[in-house]
């Protein structure tokens, strides 16, 4: 049975669990009614279904993930050898074929018998498969079911039973940050070191060249290119320098203006309009940077007959930079407005109270007060420009120049990791593989910047509590 | 731990002392120290207790707020719970029915027992236990449901009704006995938390004793109602002792005087005294209740 | 001593005089800084609505022209207009060629005719098609349509009417004959229904974004389904039942740190997992969604986090006090009165789930698909990603269509805003 079939059939059997459960609940209480059960009827249903249905989605589970591995298995012992030979000893081409001949892709004329055979062999495990899973996961509910069935009387604590379920049912949930996080950790470090096994980490982090689609010289280990990704490195400082300088002067003063000199309703009004720019999607700014700002940037170059000393690029950094600075100015704004806010009425006071102007409150008491917490905010802002993606995809070029030229075309880690993985890929090859390597680089900088900002801006909290 | 909303306890009319600046305290008397290993004064202890403690003891985290407590509550028998804020009262009522579970750092030592039975053994089980032992707090709390859902809720819960009309009789029975039927009758659809303050606090009381509890613990039941509705809750109070065993935490000394059998002295998470609440007010056994009763500190 | 102290006064008043222009002069300046800082950010978000709606607008408006056509069953090669076989392979290309032929007679050499024919979109063909198939009666008739022009002829014209007219891909030639249609009333613009009801196409003038947007639909519905019960999950579990320990500390470091890490790693760990340890299909909005899920899940656990805070502490205890357990209280209680705030929450995650690109690229949701897919493991694409492709067209018609397409996505995530500012004022208790 398909698993799209099997989960109703499945959630059919828990609901007349559930009401087979609160019946017989019902029935052993007898005259007593259901005053005498420990609990109520629901949850004796309920913990009938939880048994039901828990077991029995456990065994899918854990099928599901090792049956393709078994099954791959079984069938890679039908392919000859001499098969795998022709295919360059690549088996992974060799099962692809297979596969797609099981799913009816190509037509058996096309391939060796043997080949045949195999995908023959593949469509019928497949189907046992199914079949053999329908069965256990099945009768694991039933007597799942059962066993509750036959335990339930009035003594039986059904309710605590099913707060235990449901508590560790929320725990398991809240688990899944962490899962996560070791799923980031896990993939991206086991592809980096394979590709830290073909390139060493020394040419990667201080090479110069970074050309992953030719190679430049015969030698060299990744036989693909040249993987020094310092280019990257210096585009994406670039950039996010860019983006910084014009997004923490102005969110920075936005945020003062609006909590120090704006009134009420201008700050209503204000604070609003601005947090649209931060639900604009990625790729709208990205679209804008190629389309508008780009152009504009490339002729202000040569208007200005800079390129005459510079290259003068259409996809330049400038553009790149300033529409991303656009970007975060609300996320600067944002974060020092609380900040800002933090910092308690009385030291302002104070410095009023002694005829200081209102500048020279924020710039000598609000300001120095809420330094941590803006620094902090500046890190956040900073790794959310390292990591942006879309605006340098589509306004920054692929072009790996190692130059601080801002208006030349500069590329970046995001941009690379992007262009090195879309579109069609072997698992196995250094230049994929380089794009793992890039994340690990990419996760380790963000991390450690937001680690490091949460941290300072924690303390600074903390100060004021 | 004291929440801010108390009121001031009103002076006791015997003095009529200019009022104090409301930054200044009084210490407490320096000549009056209690030890840890005090000794209750009066008569804490009765036979046939509902309730009965034995050396409770009370931390929050390190600090401890109830010191070696003994003191039993006695079948159908009212007894009122005073002291100065702070003194751990509420947190010793919020133990008879372990509401302080609630609270991850709180941790209680010593015997409560509910007709014999410890109510902090490890497998008892808290819902049973709470609807036996009823709360009523400080601040009406109904939910944001209709009137007839708030009261039907125990009941429902508990498995207490089968039947619709089952259910619709506990919730006319116990909003009777509130005295709040007559005022929602004709309403029992509207939500409970249009009521006026004093109907909310009835309210929250008839869905306390929809459940048929044993037991009922008021905390501070009064301390946010006027006067009038602090009247009608008395009253009911009153009435509700025949029939069942109630322990009030109170900030007015009138209040306890008025409703309770018994009083219990509280003085910096120590049982002072429990006397006769006559006793009590006219002719304490210890200098700390005397000095609280005639308002030197609170 | 007491000398000094009476001039003091005096002195210091002068002083402080003296240096009050200069601190008046400063606290204008920097006032008049942060008013341009507004502007700034409050300019740039006009100048981009401004680039994109001017820009956008053309794309909902497609180039059509009329033209008299006869469905000759002969050069269709169609004798029975109800066998499906026979119209789904007729010769609709030649019906079109024949009436372009008959308009412009004067048209006869070989490469002059090509050029002719290439000022109607291929997809002509196909409407006829389809008429036929709705009318089979239509064989052997005679009929005026308005038929979809070629996206060169629709940036022409619509160039052409705004006075700078872009020539570099229309010859002189089509020039004329475009001339010739607009002067008798056989060319005009109409409503580009085309471009809400189909998908993908490399030919600018039949692309549309229903793929695109059913595609977000589902992988936006397998996000809601996964990360909202889960967030939810999450969240009463550390509000409600999660000790103070290490573990639970652990837990929240997470959470708050998924939170910022770049939405492109989550495209990595959904290559690297879904697809490459679980062996999923590319493509498909089921691995969208669940990568989504993993983006958006720290959001809607510290906005249901923030809802359930809000409820007042008094709502459990009384629910506690009359012998509710944890799990009816939390079910009972305190879930239906923070919902609307959870809500709120997990539509902000889920409008940020639907601006998201970069994740999505990474596991080939990038892929040219034609067709709107059926479910959630249909090969499919969604509207950011569809931007970013037209994006990257050289197709001048392209640059129109990707910004009526933004404005599309702008659109929907407007309304989710508005939905969510709306179910906060209007379902959100205040205590």
């Amino acid at each position: 049975m398909e698993s799209s079939v099997l989960l109703p059939v499945l959630a059919l059997l828990c609901a007349l669990a559930f009401v087979a459960g609160r019946s017989r609940s019902l029935a052993v209480a007898g005259v007593g009614g259901m005053r005498i059960l420990n609990s109520l009827p629901f949850y004796y249903g309920s913990l009938t279904a939880f048994w039901c249905a828990l077991p029995s989605l456990a065994v899918v589970l854990i099928w599901s993930i090792f049956d393709g591995v078994i099954i791959e298995n079984m069938v890679h012992a039908l392919v000859p050898p001499a098969a795998v030979e022709a295919a360059g000893g690549n088996i992974g081409l060799v099962m692809n074929q297979v596969r797609n001949l099981a799913a009816g892709h190509l037509s058996a004329d096309s391939v060796e018998p043997a080949i045949a055979a195999a995908a023959d062999r593949l469509v019928a495990l497949e189907r046992i498969n199914r079949w053999a899973l329908t069965g256990v996961a099945l009768s694991f509910a039933l007597i799942g079911a059962i066993l509750a069935w036959l335990k339930i009387n009035p003594q039986l604590r059904a309710r605590a039973k099913v707060e235990d379920i449901f508590r560790w049912t929320l725990l398991a949930c809240a688990s899944l940050a962490i899962l996560t996080t070791i799923g980031i950790v896990m993939s991206v470090l086991f592809e980096s070191m394979r590709f830290f096994s073909k390139v060493p980490v020394t040419e990667f982090l201080f090479g110069l060249e970074w050309s992953p689609q030719t190679a430049i010289r015969a030698d060299q280990q990744g036989s693909s290119g040249s993987f020094g990704a310092v280019p990257l490195f210096a585009g994406t400082l670039l950039i996010a320098g860019i983006a910084l300088l014009v997004a923490v002067p102005t969110g920075l003063m936005v945020a003062i203006y609006l909590t120090e000199y704006a009134s009420p309703r201008m700050r209503n009004l204000i604070k609003p309009v601005l947090e649209i720019l931060a639900g604009i999607p990625t790729v709208v700014y990205g679209f804008f940077a190629a389309l508008t700002v780009a152009p504009v940037i490339r002729d202000m170059g040569v208007n200005l007959g800079l390129d005459e000393w510079l290259t003068i690029s259409s996809e330049s950094a400038l553009a790149a930079g300033l529409v991303m600075g656009v970007m975060i100015i609300p996320f600067v704004s944002s974060l020092s407005d609380d900040v800002i806010t933090a910092v308690p009425r009385s030291l302002k006071d104070g410095a009023l109270g002694l005829g200081s102007t209102r500048s020279e409150v924020v710039k000598l008491v609000v300001i120095p007060a809420a330094l941590p917490g803006i620094v902090g905010s500046v890190l956040l802002a900073a790794s959310r420009a390292i990591g942006e993606t879309m605006i340098v995809v589509m306004a920054a070029g692929l072009a790996a120049n190692l130059t601080a030229n801002p208006f030349d075309s500069v590329t970046t880690v995001t941009v690379q990791i992007v262009t090195l993985l879309v579109g069609d890929q072997e698992f196995e090859s250094a230049k994929t593989l380089a794009a793992f390597a890039l994340g690990l680089v990419l996760f380790v900088v963000t991390l450690g910047l937001n680690y490091f900002a949460l941290y300072i801006v924690r303390k600074y909290r903390e100060q004021y509590e | 731990m004291q929440q801010t909303l108390e009121q001031k306890p009103p002076v006791s009319p015997k003095v009529s002392a200019p009022p104090m600046a409301p930054t200044f305290s009084i210490p407490e008397p320096a000549q009056m120290p209690v030890s840890a290993d005090y000794k209750t004064v009066g008569v804490p202890l009765v036979e046939n207790a509902k309730f009965a403690m034995r050396d409770v003891n009370v931390f929050y985290g390190e600090k401890q707020a109830v010191f070696n407590v003994n003191l039993d509550i006695g079948e159908n028998e009212v007894i009122a719970m005073i002291g100065p804020s702070g003194c751990g009262k509420s947190t010793f009522l919020r133990c008879l029915n372990r509401m302080n579970d609630t609270i991850d750092i709180c941790r209680v030592t010593g015997s409560i027992q509910l007709d014999g039975e410890e109510i902090y053994a490890s497998k008892m089980d808290v819902v049973p236990l709470r609807a036996r032992v009823g709360m009523v707090f400080q601040k009406p709390n109904p939910f944001p449901k209709s009137i007839y859902e708030n009261v039907a809720y125990g009941p429902k819960i508990h498995g207490l009704a089968s039947r619709r009309v089952d259910l619709d009789e506990i919730v006319e029975t116990s909003l009777r006995r509130a005295g709040l039927w007559e005022e929602v009758k004709d309403r029992l659809d509207a939500p409970g938390t249009g009521l006026s303050g004093g109907q909310q606090q009835r309210l929250c009381i008839a869905r306390t004793i929809a459940v048929s509890p044993e037991v009922i613990l008021m905390d501070e039941p009064c301390s946010a109602l006027d006067p009038i509705a602090t009247a009608k809750i008395e009253e009911l109070i009153a009435e509700l002792s025949q029939n069942y065993t109630i322990a009030i935490v109170t900030h007015s000394m009138q209040q306890a005087a008025r409703v309770s059998h018994r009083t219990a002295y509280f003085h910096l998470g120590k049982l002072i005294e429990v006397n006769d609440t006559q006793k009590v007010f006219t002719t304490p056994d210890h200098a700390l209740t005397e000095a609280y009763i005639t308002g030197r500190f609170g | 001593m007491s000398n000094t102290n009476k001039k003091a006064p005096a002195r210091t008043m002068d002083l402080v005089e003296r240096s009050l222009a200069r601190r008046y002069g400063a606290e204008k300046r920097f006032r008049f800084y942060g008013v341009i800082s507004v502007v700034i950010g409050v300019l740039a978000l006009a100048l981009l609505f401004w680039e994109i709606f001017s820009a956008g607008l053309g794309g909902f408006r497609q180039t059509h022209i009329q033209l008299t056509l006869k469905f000759d069953p002969d050069v269709l090669e169609i004798a029975d207009a109800r066998d499906a076989r026979q119209v789904q392979n007729g010769n609709f290309e030649g019906v079109v060629r024949a009436a372009l032929a008959e308009r412009f007679p004067a048209v006869l050499d070989r490469g002059g005719r090509r050029d002719l024919n290439g000022i109607l979109s291929i997809g002509a063909a196909f409407d006829l098609r389809d008429k036929l198939v709705d009318e089979p009666e239509l064989l052997g008739q005679t009929r005026t349509y308005w038929l979809l022009a070629d996206d060169d002829v629709d940036t022409y014209y619509k160039s052409l009417r705004e006075g700078n007219a872009f020539t570099a891909r229309t010859s002189e030639a089509r020039q004329v004959w475009i001339q010739e249609l607009i002067d008798g009333g056989e060319l005009r613009t109409q409503f580009n229904t085309r471009l809400f009801t189909s998908g993908d196409s490399s030919e600018p003038e039949m692309a549309g974004i229903l793929g695109a947007v059913v595609g977000s639909l589902l992988t936006l519905l397998v996000t809601f389904i996964l990360s909202f019960p889960i967030g939810v999950a999450a969240a009463v579990y550390l509000e409600e039942y999660a000790p103070r320990n290490r573990f639970t500390d652990f837990i929240e470091v997470n959470i708050s740190n998924l939170a910022a890490v770049p939405s492109i790693i989550f495209g990595l760990l959904g290559l690297a997992i879904f697809i490459g340890l679980f062996g999923m299909p590319r493509s498909i909005p089921l691995v969208g969604g669940l990568v989504l899920t993993l983006m958006t899940l720290p959001t809607i656990i510290i906005s249901s986090r923030n809802a359930i805070k809000a409820v007042p502490p008094s709502i459990r205890e009384a629910a506690l006090g009359i012998g509710a357990s944890k799990m009816q209280m939390i079910l009972h209680h305190v879930l239906p009165l923070a919902m609307p705030g959870m809500l709120t929450g997990a539509i902000i995650g889920m409008a940020q789930a639907l601006g998201e690109t970069a994740p999505l690229l990474m596991i080939g949701m990038v892929a040219f698909i034609m067709d709107v897919p059926n479910g959630i493991s249909d090969p499919a694409t969604v509207l950011p990603v569809q931007i970013f492709l037209w994006s990257d067209s050289p197709e001048r018609a392209f640059v129109e269509r990707t910004s009526a397409a933004i404005m599309v996505l702008l659109a929907f995530l407007v309304c989710m805003n508005t939905l969510a500012v709306w179910l906060r004022k209007r379902l959100e208790r205040r205590w």
